[in-house]
């Protein structure tokens, strides 16, 4: 896997002044962002099968590498959410859940979810917020 | 089929043979149907059945090819997706159209769920040979 870490040295941000480090690795066309206890993969276009499971794969090992206990994807950017890309995320939530880690997607557009429904295309158990701040309480909840 | 319908402008053909293809292949569907008029959920289930048949191609049958076109008959305007390989062919067309029924890595709601939505759904396959699903959506 094609992986670069930065580290934003210097940056802190929350109330309580304590420092976030932030790492940033590409895979494939996601970036994926590592924010204390969670990752966050932001999807930005139109993803191909092999991205979605090359994002899959990442996000996988990078729970195990960091402890992480919480997986949000942003699916803001996708395009549709057909069988496949359903069937991606739900496989990527449930091998997370077995190396203790919760997954939840934000952002499905109202349009991509009548579709879905229309379908017949289920996201299972994984865990859905409208957006990212929503998806941080629900970790926060659930991680506690 | 009907063959009432005449075909207009705007038509395009696209190679399917990787999974990029597929993306190329959804998006395009995606322009066409916007500029025939379809909006919101109508596109997106228009992309994601071209997605699942041109997914089909790369996963069991490439090369194959998706042709779209806008079709038109006396009242009204639509999509037309064609879909179609030389590859092995589907032994049990039946079978391939029931729900959850897959042989590969999806949730076997590909054809299924496009028969479903579309307003007209022609698979035809012959073994050794190729197979060829046309689909029509009618713009309400």
């Amino acid at each position: 896997m094609h992986s670069q870490h930065i580290e934003l040295a210097g940056y802190s941000g929350g109330s309580m002044g304590m420092a976030l480090n932030v790492h940033f690795l590409h895979v494939m066309k996601v970036p994926i962002m590592k924010q204390g206890d969670y990752v966050i993969a932001s999807i930005q276009s139109a993803l191909t099968d092999d991205d979605l499971l090359h994002l899959r794969d990442g996000l996988t090992s990078h729970v195990g590498r960091y402890r992480s206990k919480g997986v949000i994807v942003d699916v803001t950017a996708l395009d549709v959410m057909d069988s496949f890309a359903t069937r991606t995320l739900r496989d990527l939530a449930q091998t997370v859940r077995l190396r203790g880690a919760k997954t939840i997607i934000v952002g499905i557009q109202p349009e991509v979810a009548f579709a879905m429904v229309q379908l017949g295309l289920e996201l299972g158990e994984v865990g859905t917020a409208l957006d990212l701040e929503e998806a941080l309480e629900w970790l926060q909840h659930e991680c506690r | 089929m009907n063959a009432v319908e005449t075909h207009v402008e705007g038509g395009c053909a696209i190679p399917i043979v990787r999974d990029t293809d597929v993306v190329a292949a959804r998006l395009a569907a995606r322009a066409l149907a916007t500029r025939v008029g379809f909006t919101g959920t109508d596109l997106v289930l228009i992309a994601s059945v071209v997605s699942e048949v041109a997914r089909n191609i790369v996963a069991y049958a490439g090369p194959g090819e998706l042709l779209l076109s806008i079709v038109q008959d006396r009242s009204r305007t639509g999509v037309q997706v064609i879909a179609r390989d030389h590859g092995p062919g589907i032994a049990d067309l039946s079978r391939a159209l029931e729900k959850g029924f897959s042989t590969s890595r999806s949730l076997g709601l590909g054809l299924p769920g496009s028969k479903r939505f579309m307003d007209e759904f022609c698979l035809e396959s012959a073994l050794g040979i190729g197979t060829t699903v046309t689909m029509r959506k009618w713009l309400s």
